[in-house]
């Protein structure tokens, strides 16, 4: 049964979904929404997984003192500092005691963390969690007796707190960056090692490359009408064979899981 | 006339392509730390020295820019900011100029985004960018910023029906009914235009999909210049134009200034980033030239 199940409720909902597009009557779209609206609450269950799996992979790494543990704590700091700097905004022009709960929340969750990474060993265990109690005590304190800022879940201020604005801008976006940017450098070398004129294809390869390239340069107008013709013509007709190719291989996919003749998204291959 | 710093920085960049070219005849091996000096001259030198270039809009550009000139003043259009810090360097500066040209012509303008990392990027290039510009253009009336939501396409597929569905409130928690903007606009369908600015999933592709062909809206994209070849398929029937990278950008930097005046001072990041993109490429050619005089002096024996 509890294969069975999932099969069967693939099969059913694969099939309405299937049907309902081509049946335009209200009562189908009402329920085609309906189901739409299945696809937000999984999601967000799918964060909430994800946020775990993530705190649950970092206390093992801690927890087996794997090489590199040390940054799961930054990760982990990381990422519970912007989910409470993403929630708070202070009323005035005064922190008050914000930035002292900010420290013993993380406090709280790092000895969290410890306190699972220490499940083997009692008296340390007993210890962290000690600790972890009492600066979840602190953290609660603060947040109820400290008003100069406050908790806002359901609406933005949060995006506007400074504090996250901050992390965000000089932190997150130099980090994306420069982890883009140094594609370029990468790129480079490996078009230098990798387009050689071993035989036809790579040569025709080679050429194209060229011709698009010089597209973007200001200094070769005349390239663009060639670069153009490359990218109108047999850019497009690879690019469509591709996209029906796609298209194909998603209706033989779904042929499949809908039948239960592919069934590795229960995880049993 | 070019400046001094620019004629030197290309005379070092030339000057050692050159002997490393001479280098390369002469047997030795270019190590990739080299390669990676040369690239990073290229990028910097023309942000220290400027060059400018002429652009003059493709046919592929020039179809989105002259759809958005000539939708009457009122018209509806959204703004979707679907990309990161990461592609921020090559979508931004079409996502402002595209923003700039729409206030500019007094359409009434939808910002929103698929993307977390979007929202921030779209609410602070509103407040530092685009909108200081426009003083006179009112949040709700003129514009309004309904933020992101998470959901990818099934955020898509809701508005295609309900934009109130998905966005009760805009970012600020002002409920849309309350906004002179989405007086009735009940979902996509209702709306003129629809500029989908990215690269990634969900991004323009996605917007095609599930609201371009099912809402029948036309849809405009800019997306880096990787994606582009892979959304030539949808033009010109289900996307009217598409602005590829840096280069497109900066077509569209170079019409609006044509065009308009009002724009004839307004910060042009794509036109100036043309310049270390055009020298990085070229630096990248020789090195591929080199590397293939190399392969052949070395009858094809070689492998580096």
């Amino acid at each position: 049964m509890k294969r069975q199940i999932p099969y069967a409720l693939v099969f059913l909902f694969g099939l309405f979904m299937v049907f309902q597009y081509f049946v335009p009557h209200e009562s189908s779209e009402w329920a085609y929404e309906f189901l739409l609206d299945w696809i937000m609450i999984i999601g967000i269950f799918a964060l909430a997984l994800g946020i775990w799996s993530l705190f649950h992979l970092s206390v093992e790494k801690i927890r087996a003192r794997k090489e590199g543990h040390g940054y799961s704590y930054i990760t982990l700091a990381g990422l519970f500092v912007m989910i409470a700097f993403g929630f708070t905004a202070r009323h005035g022009e005064s922190w008050g005691f914000y930035l002292v709960w900010v420290f013993t929340y993380l406090m709280t969750i790092m000895l969290a963390a410890r306190t699972l990474a220490a499940s083997n060993e009692p008296g340390k265990r007993n210890m962290f969690m000690v600790a972890t109690l009492g600066f979840l005590v602190a953290t609660i304190a603060i947040a109820i007796f400290d008003d100069s800022w406050s908790f806002y879940f359901y609406t933005s201020e949060g995006l506007e707190n400074s504090m996250w604005r901050r992390f965000f801008d000089f932190v997150m976006m130099p980090i994306l960056s420069t982890m883009f940017s140094l594609l370029a450098f990468f790129i480079a070398s490996a078009a230098y090692r990798a387009f050689r004129a071993r035989n036809v294809l790579a040569t025709l390869l080679l050429v194209a490359a060229l011709i698009v390239m010089l597209r973007f340069n200001p200094w070769f107008p005349q390239m663009a009408g060639l670069s153009n013709w490359l990218m109108n013509v047999p850019n497009l007709a690879a690019q469509r064979a591709i996209v029906i190719g796609i298209g194909l291989g998603i209706v033989a996919t779904a042929l499949k899981v809908i039948l239960g003749i592919e069934r590795g998204y229960m995880g049993k291959g | 006339m070019p400046n001094l710093g620019v004629i030197i920085s290309l005379s070092v960049i030339f000057g050692g392509l050159a002997w490393l070219a001479y280098r390369s005849i002469k047997g030795y091996e270019i190590d990739r730390r080299v390669i990676f000096v040369f690239i990073g001259i290229a990028v910097s030198a023309p942000l220290l020295f400027p060059i400018t270039f002429e652009e003059k809009a493709t046919p592929i550009v020039e179809r989105l820019f002259n759809r958005i000139d000539e939708l009457p003043a009122g018209s509806r259009v959204l703004i979707s900011f679907d990309f990161d810090p990461a592609m921020a360097p090559e979508v931004q500066p079409m996502a402002n100029a595209i923003s700039r040209h729409c206030l500019h012509k007094g359409h009434k303008v939808i910002f929103m985004s698929l993307w977390g990392t979007g929202q921030s990027l779209m609410t602070a290039a509103l407040a530092n960018d685009i909108l200081p510009g426009f003083p006179e253009k009112k949040d709700g009336r003129d514009f309004v910023n309904i933020g992101y939501k998470a959901g990818n396409e099934g955020v898509l597929n809701i508005i295609v029906s309900d934009f109130r569905k998905m966005f009760p409130t805009d970012v600020n928690g002002v409920p849309l009914d309350s906004t002179e903007v989405f007086d009735g606009i009940e979902s996509c369908k209702d709306l003129d235009l629809i500029v989908a600015l990215g690269g990634g999933r969900p991004g323009p592709k996605e917007w095609v999909l599930f609201v371009g062909d099912p809402g029948n809206v036309p849809i405009g994209v800019g997306v880096a210049a990787v994606v582009a070849p892979q959304l030539y398929p949808y033009y010109p029937q289900q996307i009217i134009g598409i602005l590829g990278g840096i280069k497109g950008a900066a077509e569209y930097e170079s019409e609006l200034i044509k065009r308009h005046e009002r724009f004839a001072d307004m910060p042009t990041p794509g036109l100036r980033m043309m310049g270390p993109q055009t020298l990085a490429h070229m630096v990248i050619m020789f090195f591929i030239i080199i590397g293939n005089v190399v392969f052949f002096m070395t009858g094809r024996k070689k492998v580096i």
